[in-house]
């Protein structure tokens, strides 16, 4: 007998799709992971015009507040989904919409943008610009076997409401006589704005987009 | 306490090419091992600490043997390795990767290979952990006063520094040996280092360091599979010859007893900070007990 499946809805909010991209990266995983879960909704691969109910959804992208549908698709991912996971760091930390300040066209307006975190209530958030492949895997695959232990570093990002940054490894970790200059935070940077100098991370303020890795794979703090 | 962590084997060994024990800081296990993978197919790239003039450590993706050999010999400063390990998969499009680092390093590479969030296609090419006994490092300013100041010799001047016997050494292209009481180094310390308690990097699939064996040789410690089948087929193949290693005080013992100090003495400094409310390093991959 075939145990019922997980439904899965992918929902995106502002945000490039690169985190579906990355899911999608899986090459020939993919179709694995596609057939070990019932996906319901995902604009961008089926034809489902309503949010459903589902036991997992899956949210990428910040949420803007000038955006009363932003707003309302939100609430209703909270309201229909079992485990909402904030996918990527625009709905877990704010990413690179943290620089948003309004006046672009076509919607000059469209100017705060939130992380899904500080809207609604998160129960996983996956930081990363986008989060690897490999890690989107291993986080679906543990809702799926209930492993509580490896997801503990989403829980807790799930519970966090505020942005992340490079410069948090001088406060949490450099100020705190921890770094011992590995130089895995200079490595996982999708920009590339940490530079090793003399065994320490100095961070490029103006290459850093928020995305939260550094910290996150920095094994000198906890996740 | 277990002081070396899980290990399936310990022996005594050394490479056995000229070049490799001419270059290497002991028995040139490191070397031999990424060489042996280069030239076997088992490796198309390592990750290494290789250096500049002035002993400036520069860590590097080396591809061939020649580059091993380059960047063969302890740097007693820190050399962040791991900042070259996506450049390994993307600029040198490395499948079969080695990494050679300390404790710290092995560390955070088992991390990022159990919560691989910032390196895509990265986790199935990583092929070999090798890790090297450590108890402490220094800064680059550190190691240059120990080298300059304490010991009185210029940097430019220096081919190998070494720690044993309590002294830190320092020997030059003229011939020269310097020493210091080791005692004497311990104000040029990282301080981040005194909140680890990993000496033998437990993590990685082979460990290895001089402590334990005798000169020019150097200890290893086996501690899976994966570092089973590569050092078994070195013996094998004549890449290393080795010899049992001396179970007593001047080899497991004082492995052990070092092990322990670094975690009894470093466990201290965490009680310490924790007391201050100063955070900890947690407990990654269940390293710490």
């Amino acid at each position: 007998m075939e145990d019922k499946k997980i439904t899965v809805a992918h929902v995106q909010l502002s945000s490039c799709c690169g985190c579906l991209i990355s899911l999608a990266d899986t090459y020939e995983k993919f179709p694995d992971i596609l057939s070990s879960i019932d996906l319901v909704y995902c604009q961008t691969l089926m034809d489902a015009r309503e949010i459903p109910e589902a036991d997992v959804i899956l949210v990428e992208g910040s949420v803007c507040l000038e955006d009363h549908h932003a707003l309302e698709v939100a609430r209703e991912v909270r309201e229909k989904g079992k485990t909402v996971v904030a996918l990527g760091a625009c709905a877990a930390l704010g990413c690179v919409t943290r620089f948003s300040k309004g006046g672009q066209m076509p919607k000059p307006v469209h100017g705060s943008f939130s992380s899904l975190t500080e809207i609604i209530r998160c129960d996983l958030a996956i930081p990363g610009c986008p989060p690897s492949p490999e890690l989107i895997v291993e986080v679906i695959t543990a809702i799926i076997r209930g492993d509580k232990e490896y997801l503990k570093p989403f829980i807790r990002y799930g519970e966090c409401k505020h942005e992340s940054c490079g410069c948090d490894l001088i406060v949490n970790v450099i100020n705190k006589s921890l770094c011992m200059g590995c130089g895995i935070c200079s490595a996982s940077c999708p920009t590339r704005a940490i530079e090793m100098i003399d065994g320490r991370p100095l961070i490029s303020p103006h290459l850093c987009v928020k995305c939260g890795v550094c910290s996150f794979q920095c094994p000198r703090i906890e996740i | 306490m277990d002081p070396l962590g899980n290990y399936k084997s310990i022996i005594s060994a050394r490479a056995t090419d000229k070049r490799i024990l001419k270059r290497a800081q002991d028995g040139g296990i490191v070397s031999a091992v990424f060489i042996y993978g280069l030239e076997n197919n088992l490796l198309d790239g390592a990750v290494v600490a290789s250096k500049e003039k002035n002993f400036k450590p520069v860590p590097k993706v080396a591809t061939t043997p020649e580059e091993v050999l380059e960047a063969a010999g302890t740097k007693y400063t820190v050399s962040p390795n791991l900042s070259v390990l996506k450049s390994a998969i993307r600029e040198y499009s490395c499948e079969k990767i080695g990494v050679v680092g300390t404790p710290c390093q092995i560390i955070s590479t088992r991390k990022a290979l159990k919560y691989p969030l910032g390196f895509r296609h990265l986790v199935d090419k990583i092929a070999l952990l090798v890790g090297i006994f450590c108890m402490e490092n220094f800064p680059y300013m550190g190691m240059k006063i120990i080298v300059e100041e304490l010991c009185g010799v210029r940097l430019e001047d220096v081919v190998k520094m070494d720690i044993g016997k309590g002294k830190f050494w320092v020997y030059t292209k003229w011939g020269e040996v310097k020493s210091v009481k080791l005692k004497m180094t311990h104000p040029y310390e990282q301080s981040s280092c005194h909140v680890c308690t990993d000496y033998t990097a437990e993590l990685a699939d082979i460990s290895t360091g001089s402590v334990g064996s005798p000169d020019g040789w150097s200890t290893v410690i086996i501690r899976n599979h994966r570092g089973e089948e590569i050092i078994n087929n070195m013996i094998e193949e004549g890449y290393l010859e080795t010899r049992p290693i001396d179970e007593g005080k001047f080899g497991l013992g004082i492995l052990k007893k070092l092990a322990l100090t670094k975690k009894e003495k470093n466990m201290k400094e965490i009680e310490h900070r924790k007391k201050l409310g100063l955070p900890v390093p947690p407990d990654v991959c269940g390293l710490l007990q």
